[in-house]
């Protein structure tokens, strides 16, 4: 893996991990949506889009979404898809480390079978497709 | 049942959505520089080939199917399944975008898709 491939996925795998929680907390601060009619659902548009956590969050989504396009100018799509998921596994560990969250030991099987199987992909060569 | 066909359609809508992109992105080929000045008309590029529009266009369905789903089947039960996907999207590459999923990899693809479904339970 070369180091534009490595820093590309690094961005893709920060950026969408912020962006996701970046939105998630901007919707907990907006709060449980209790009712679904066009009548209810009109502030919580209004409230959602004039937060500036959902905007970071959807800054950060942006982010995510060029570095993964920029990656698959080259890269494999069976390479980069799997290899991306050590982002939702990295969130688990830094939600452990950093929020003292518990993660269940079903929980930490999963992070250790993406960590596995992302090594393994990682170790393949990212391009088999010719131009 | 209808719960396996709406899971279908999401792992199918979403995976066949980044194999388009996918598609669409080797056609302009490699962008070599991070320079706004490069990846700017790169991307300008990718969104005049049909596949970018199509494969947008299916993640979206992707998208709002899984929220559709998640408004009357249990999360629990989705969000892992959705962790097929990692198969799907394996398979897609080989047999539509043409490439090479050696052993290894394909050893890997299984291992990503278990663990996703085992983190994503609650």
């Amino acid at each position: 893996m070369n180091s534009r491939t490595y820093s590309l996925i690094v961005s893709a795998v920060f950026f969408s991990s912020l962006g996701n929680v970046l939105l998630s907390k901007g919707m907990k601060q907006i709060g449980e949506v209790k009712s679904y009619t066009p009548a209810d659902l009109l502030p919580v548009f209004v409230k959602t889009f004039s937060s500036g956590t959902i905007w970071l969050g959807i800054a950060s989504l942006l982010v995510f979404f060029v570095s993964y396009l920029l990656l698959l100018s080259w890269a494999d799509f069976s390479f980069v898809q799997p290899v991306c998921a050590i982002g939702p596994a990295g969130v688990a560990v830094l939600s452990y480390f950093l929020l003292g969250e518990i993660i269940s030991p079903t929980r930490w099987m999963g992070v250790v079978l993406i960590s596995a199987g992302v090594a393994l992909v990682s170790g393949s060569e990212p391009r088999t497709v010719g131009d | 049942m209808r719960l396996v066909v709406f899971i279908g359609i999401v792992v199918l809508t979403g995976t066949a959505g980044d194999i388009c992109v996918s598609h669409a992105m080797k056609r302009i080929g490699e962008v070599h520089s991070f320079r706004p000045a490069v990846v700017l008309p790169a991307l300008l590029r990718a969104f005049r080939h049909a596949t970018m529009w199509m494969g947008i266009a299916l993640m979206a369905v992707a998208f709002f199917s899984l929220l559709a789903l998640l408004s009357w089947a249990d999360a629990s039960l989705v969000v892992p399944a959705t962790a097929l996907s990692y198969v799907a999207g394996a398979f897609g590459a080989k047999f539509i975008l043409g490439e090479k999923v050696a052993p290894v990899r394909w050893a890997g693809v299984i291992l990503v898709c278990a663990g996703v479904a085992l983190l994503s339970l609650s």
